[in-house]
């Protein structure tokens, strides 16, 4: 019966034959754990359009009502929470995958002829990627998200000539409003999935068309002339079916993301909504979510006289460096005979540890919410010293200079300054301020820098 | 059918193809570029009652961009910040850090404005007193009316 059904629909659609040949395609044996990657970031892709089509039925994408909507599906809907949980964790799973899955095909060299166009469309997936990311997280239209997009559109901003035009067209007008949450809507829900379907599409068929690449061989290198007869007579003498000598992997992989997502989104549960979507209070904290915090960190590291390349020409020649590999397309693939690209891979990775390390603490921002020093913490009841510790606070040295325990990061820790230097130093310092503090000359009268003085020479 | 009719027809097919393709296309294009287009409307709006200000206090005003949309919602709020320099005359500053737009706060008794983000500091009079922005915290114009303080809404300073 079942057998029949499927013949008459072989026999009307050829999609059976079809997808029998996809499945049962030979492919290189001895593929390994390493070419999962990229299933891995199609299945979180597919999980992503699931669980957003489901917030989709009750999301109210007005900037008005999206805050109040978000609400009522984390508090109230049924299971909203695991499925907002879902989309996020699934959205971190893609971005991950789909950074090791470019890292991977860049390491093995499988971007190498004939594949020059499955590295191009892999490499538009990735930007397409990160756009999801960064239009998604603005979806979450509280405090954090509005913030976002003026960081977003200043930083479009800064591009010569089309900067302002670019910073309006993503705000839809000249400040965040009624338009902006729509456009980002559309983009998030549409546009962006559409494109990356359609070079999905592509991408999986060229990976039928040229065939998974094998295993590279050092010493083995990819000669045009050559190459394809290669890999068939390859495919013919070792060749296993795909399904399931390999595919059974990508299945395992596979489930175990998404069991990974599944438990962090019913632990954790989603990012938490912040403050309403308000402009007019200021009492914010504007940072990404994690997969941009690293470029968050290098923005608050980077000297002003670099900033302009860091935040407009980094980006494009990242963009630019990602399309032109796929020229260097013959020759050795083997990670033997190619160190370099390990070293590539390696020293980005690492870099964007650090710099996510370094967000995750963000010892730049100030510390508003530091309490005035207790007189414990002051130890030392000389009126002017205690005097001093009072205008520490209130001046605002706190919020950036550590005593003790408390205060914050941005400026060198103050606990012990009293043996580094002595009170002519401080004041002078006080006064005149230096890379990255201000001068107090104008704000501080000669007796408050007195005390103040007073009070950080007993620090030892 | 001969290769000059075969010729003929294709070319018919392709040029209403495209003509059907603009037909759609350009409204969508323009539809989607429309914010470039829009003028930047700008209106006086009074956030309160002159006399309720004191001199020498800055403190943060809250008021509807130019022209909110309906559907808006508290996105359509802007703020300020506010100082009264004398009896006769108000300054408004940006709540935007000109270094990525974040807002930054008054500490009053510091009489500085210090930035959440990157740690940028301005000086009370807005000039940069520290840390990566690389401007001053623009200008709002500010006007009293009847009594009341009015501020010139504006675009997102930017760039
Ligand atoms: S946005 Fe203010 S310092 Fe970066």
């Amino acid at each position: 019966m079942i057998r029949r059904a499927l013949a008459w629909l072989d026999d009307r659609s050829g999609l059976v034959s079809w997808l029998k040949h996809a499945l049962t395609h030979p492919v290189p044996p001895r593929t390994g754990w390493w070419y999962t990657f990229g299933s891995a970031t199609f299945l979180a892709f597919v999980l992503q359009v699931v669980t957003g089509i489901a917030l989709a039925t009750a999301y109210v994408p007005s900037s008005g009502q999206a805050y109040d909507s978000l609400r009522f599906i984390s508090e109230q809907a049924l299971m909203g929470r695991f499925l907002r949980g879902l989309h996020y964790f699934g959205a971190s799973a893609m971005v991950v995958m789909i950074g090791a899955h470019v890292a991977r095909t860049y390491i093995m060299g499988a971007y190498k002829f004939p594949r020059e166009l499955n590295w191009l469309s892999g490499a538009l997936l990735l930007l397409l990627t990160m756009a999801l990311a960064f239009t998604g997280q603005l979806l979450r239209w509280d405090q954090t998200a509005v913030w976002s997009v003026i960081i977003g559109a200043a930083q479009a901003g800064r591009m010569p000539v089309v900067g302002p035009q670019v910073a309006r067209f993503l705000l839809a007008g000249d400040t965040v409003g009624g338009a902006t949450l729509s456009r980002f809507f559309a983009f998030h829900v549409f546009f962006i999935p559409a494109l990356v379907f359609a070079l999905v599409g592509l991408h999986l068929m060229l990976v039928l068309r040229h065939g998974i690449s094998e295993r590279p061989v050092p010493g083995q290198p990819v000669d045009k002339a050559t190459y394809r007869a290669a890999y068939q007579e390859m495919l013919r003498r070792e060749g296993v079916p795909f399904w399931p000598d390999a595919a059974w992997r990508d299945v395992v992989f596979g489930a175990a993301m998404v069991a990974i997502v599944a438990l962090l989104a019913l632990v954790i549960g989603p990012p938490e909504l912040g403050k309403p979507p308000d402009p007019s209070i200021l009492e914010a904290y504007p940072r990404p979510d994690w997969y941009f915090l690293w470029y968050f960190a290098l923005l608050a590291l980077t000297p002003t006289s670099w900033e302009d390349a860091v935040i407009v020409f980094a980006p494009l020649v990242f963009g630019i460096v990602l399309l032109l590999i796929p020229i260097f397309n013959t020759g050795e693939r083997s990670v033997r005979r190619r160190p370099w690209a390990a070293l590539v891979v390696l020293f980005i990775v690492v870099t964007i540890g650090i710099f996510w390390a370094a967000g995750e603490r963000a010892k730049w921002s100030p510390d508003f919410s530091a309490a005035p020093l207790s007189a414990s913490a002051v130890h030392n009841d000389n009126p002017t010293v205690v005097e001093g510790a009072r205008l520490f606070h209130d001046k605002g040295c706190e919020f950036c200079h550590a005593i003790g325990e408390q205060g914050g990061q941005r400026g060198p820790d103050l606990t012990e300054v009293g043996t580094r230097m002595n009170a002519v130093g401080i004041a002078g310092k006080i006064t005149n301020g230096g890379p990255g503090m201000p001068a107090f000359a104008r704000t501080l009268s000669p007796r408050e820098v007195e005390a103040l003085t007073a009070f950080l020479v007993t620090r030892q | 059918m001969t290769p000059s009719r075969r010729r003929f027809l294709s070319r018919v097919s392709i040029a209403l193809s495209a003509a059907v393709a603009a037909v759609v296309g350009v409204p969508v294009v323009g539809f989607l570029l429309s914010p470039l287009t829009r003028k930047v409307p700008r209106q006086w709006r009074a956030v309160g009652q002159a006399e309720l200000f004191k001199v020498g206090q800055t403190v943060s005003v809250t008021f509807d961009d130019a022209s909110p949309l309906p559907w808006s919602g508290v996105t359509a709020r802007t703020a300020a910040w506010l100082r009264r320099e004398d009896t006769e005359t108000f300054t408004a500053f940006a709540v935007n850090c000109t270094h990525l737009g974040c807002p930054v706060r008054w500490l009053a008794d510091a009489g500085l404005f210090l930035c959440p983000c990157h740690g940028g500091v301005y000086n009370g009079d807005g000039s940069v007193a520290a840390g990566p922005p690389p401007k001053p915290l623009p200008r709002y114009p500010v006007r009293v009316r009847q009594g009341r303080v009015e501020i010139l809404t504006s675009p997102l300073p930017i760039a």
